[in-house]
């Protein structure tokens, strides 16, 4: 008997998966090693959509950050709105009013939720579920719908200001969110019934990409990825701020760590930011949504216009900017895909001296060969996808 | 000579049913349907001087797009095999319904007249030898396009499809043995009785047949081959123009091959629950033969296109529901799960027959 493989030129192939590939949405390229189908090796290439966001900030005012940061994670821009105003309002030291806290919060749960709605509907269209994508599509639009009633912008929002917020919620929101979010509950019953007990979805997602507890926190895991491991962090829980610590929710974990965890723990997390906004808009106080200190947030417009203090105040917020303290200041919120961190820097000049944010995808991402070598490469898309890398907040 | 003009007749009217009627429209009643379950409107752009037509002119601007794109061959690639592998693709697609019958026997001016193009007493096997060589155009335009991504998407679909085409050959024995034919104008006569329907006499393997005919055809969930979240187009990435036009073509007539497939050989062909052809004839009784069997032919063959319009729409539903197997998977649910329950169904069919008889 000769050895029927010792004639056989087998050799790896090496592939380029992207960074225009339909998989690697958010331009990320894999240098994937194939031994027939199995990934022997994996690399991952970032950086293909490095704009400079925080040497942008540099050249401006603090409040000039608002619109790069919507860029951060573009499928929820107010999150990472929010996360820059705190970070901004914990180094002025200001307290903002409880209103503000409270729209802070439902607009944050609102881009939370389109983002989970994106992640799963696109991981379900890679595996080839079309309909799902667009069922959430659809839901996605009615929450930007809400979005866009409250600022003008769906997608790039820039509604959060430091010391406040561009303009109070508009009338009758409370109805509108109740009656959007019926219709979200029924898209949600749709794609719940078309994924979640399909056998050929299940066979995707279950083992696919797990990882251990241990191992996904020393990697720095956040997020639904952490949370899919069975670890309970959430920074809106271990770090409660705004108004999180007086609201009743709960925070949903998985066992495993795979792809299938990963996608329950966001659709989970779906019903708990409805179940947050509605909480809010119940208990929403009436007052003031800007914080009255003229050199923090800008007066108001007709203030500006028929009184002189209000104008020189307005003059000197805008040419010369809001003027931090010296110091350093890092601020978590929990994002779409995890903790979204920033640490800033002021030398108590108008302009942010450094401006670094700790995205959450970029610790996860690092994960992906230790996720993936060993397995297929049709096993690279599920995974990729429940990782959501963002290239924007990635490569920043 | 006559003979020779009604084979004509025959071969003209499937030839141009399948080429002018289901080829084209069938890309518009896929856009249509996935329109109607993912709450869109759906293909409406394409309009003559203001009219869309609800879309209707969409297969026309698609026709006239790949005419007049590039007709592109990577370098490197092997410039015959690239070029003849489309072909090799679309003639099996045509080829099988030679012997699909689309409607019964009927008595035109004297003269027996048999609803189908060739009539072989061995119809199914034909089927068989024919669709297999489909298969060839795939691997060939994989391996070809001297791109890995193809070359990995030939290969996926050289695995399935032959594993596929195991389990899709056994799944019919159980047919062929209840039906005692091979021959498919026969398999449909003998459906005459509602309850006489291969499913009821064969559930299990119309299940089966129907998942292996779509795994064939290499459509969703049994994408992989194509999978263009994975491999991005797998096989005829490297195609532009008229030849990408030609494997999507193939993949359409098969739709059509396989609901025709189905309703010959499981849903009762060109019959019609409880009305028998006797039956619409005695009610014809008033008018001459000729003309009493022309309107039976006409009745007949509306049937069984409808039914074969049912399984098109029900193999569009599956495509837009159900997201994609993985290669592997595959191979199991064919080897593992497909081919032992179809050898059952073999064995379980043979028992019950030596018991009834």
């Amino acid at each position: 008997m000769t050895d029927l493989t010792e004639n056989l030129h087998s050799e790896h192939m090496v592939l380029n998966m992207g960074p225009s590939h339909p998989a690697t949405h958010g331009t990320v390229e894999f240098l994937v090693t194939l031994d027939g189908e199995t990934i022997v090796n994996m690399d991952v290439e970032i950086g293909y959509l490095h704009r400079g966001f925080e040497k942008q900030c540099e050249n401006g005012t603090w409040s000039q950050a608002f619109p790069y940061t919507d860029r951060l994670n573009y499928n929820s821009a107010i999150l990472n709105n929010v996360g820059y105003a705190l970070a901004v309002e914990k180094m002025l030291d200001v307290k903002i009013p409880d209103r503000c806290k409270y729209i802070r919060v439902i607009t944050s749960e609102l881009a939370r939720m389109t983002d989970h709605y994106t992640n799963i509907g696109a991981g379900a269209l890679e595996l080839g579920g079309f309909s799902a994508f667009l069922y959430f599509v659809e839901a996605r639009e009615l929450l930007w719908d809400l979005l866009e009633k409250v600022c003008g912008a769906r997608l790039t929002s820039n509604y959060i200001r430091i010391g406040g917020v561009k303009n109070d919620l508009p009338p009758n929101f409370k109805e509108d969110v109740k009656s959007a979010f019926i219709k979200c509950r029924d898209l949600y019953n749709d794609v719940d019934k078309l994924l979640t007990k399909n056998r050929i979805f299940l066979d995707r997602m279950r083992d696919v990409g797990g990882i251990t507890s241990d191992e996904a926190i020393a990697y720095g895991f956040t997020g639904p990825c952490l949370r899919a491991c069975g670890v309970e962090y959430d920074v809106r829980k271990a770090h409660p701020y705004l108004i999180y610590d007086q609201i009743d929710f709960e925070i949903p974990t998985g066992s495993t760590g795979d792809n299938f965890d990963r996608y329950l723990v966001r659709m989970e997390e779906l019903n708990q930011s409805m179940r947050i906004v509605e909480q809010c808009l119940d208990k929403m106080p009436k007052g003031p949504v800007n914080i009255d200190d003229p050199i923090v947030r800008l007066p108001a417009k007709d203030h500006v216009y028929t009184k002189m203090e209000a104008l020189i105040d307005h003059f000197i917020v805008v040419t010369e900017g809001i003027k931090p303290p010296k110091g350093e200041v890092y601020f978590p919120v929990e994002g779409g895909n995890g903790e979204v961190g920033f640490y800033l820097v002021s030398n108590g000049s108008g302009k942010p001296v450094k401006c670094r944010v700790r995205p959450p995808c970029f610790a996860i991402t690092q994960a992906m060969p230790r996720l993936c070598i060993g397995s297929l490469l049709a096993d690279i898309i599920p995974t990729f996808d429940q990782i959501n890398l963002i290239g924007g907040e990635c490569d920043r | 000579m006559e003979d020779f003009l009604i084979t004509t007749a025959k071969v003209l009217f499937i030839f141009g049913l399948n080429m002018g009627v289901f080829a084209p429209l069938l890309t518009w009643v896929e856009r249509k349907q996935s329109a109607l379950m993912q709450d869109r409107i759906g293909a409406n752009r394409a309009d003559i001087l203001g009219f869309s037509m609800i879309g209707l002119f969409h297969p026309i601007a698609d026709a006239i797009k790949m005419l007049a794109k590039e007709d592109f061959i990577p370098e490197g690639a092997n410039k015959i095999m690239h070029t003849l592998s489309p072909i090799i693709c679309v003639v099996p697609a045509l080829l099988t319904f030679a012997v699909i019958p689309f409607g019964g026997e009927y008595v035109i001016g004297g003269k027996h007249i048999k609803l189908v193009i060739a009539d072989l007493d061995v119809g199914l096997i034909f089927i068989f030898a024919i669709s297999s060589l489909a298969t060839y155009g795939t691997v060939i335009a994989g391996w070809s396009s001297n791109n890995n991504w193809s070359l990995l998407g030939s290969l996926r679909a050289s695995a399935q499809m032959i594993s596929y085409e195991v389990a899709m050959g056994f799944t019919l024995v159980g047919v062929f043995m209840v039906y005692g034919s091979l021959q498919l104008t026969q398999i449909g006569a003998a459906q005459e009785s509602f309850f006489r329907w291969g499913i009821f006499l064969q559930p299990l393997g119309f299940f089966m047949f129907l998942a292996c005919a779509i795994a064939e055809n290499k459509r969703a969930p049994f994408d992989v081959a194509e999978g263009e979240s994975e491999i991005i187009a797998g096989y005829f990435l490297e195609y532009s123009g008229l030849k990408f036009g030609m494997f999507y073509m193939a993949e359409f007539l098969e739709i059509v091959t396989i609901s025709a497939m189905v309703t010959t050989l499981f849903f009762g062909a060109w019959h019609i629950p409880f009305i028998s052809s006797a039956l619409i004839l005695s009610m014809l009784s008033f008018l001459n033969e000729t003309l009493a069997n022309i309107i039976l032919m006409l009745i007949h063959i509306s049937v069984f296109w409808v039914k074969v319009i049912f399984f098109i729409w029900f193999q569009m539903t599956i495509r837009w529901t159900l997201p994609r197997f993985r290669y592997d998977q595959i191979m199991k649910l064919g080897w593992k799960i497909l081919l032992p329950l179809s050898l059952a169904n073999i064995l379980v069919t043979g028992i019950v027959i030596l018991i009834l008889q």
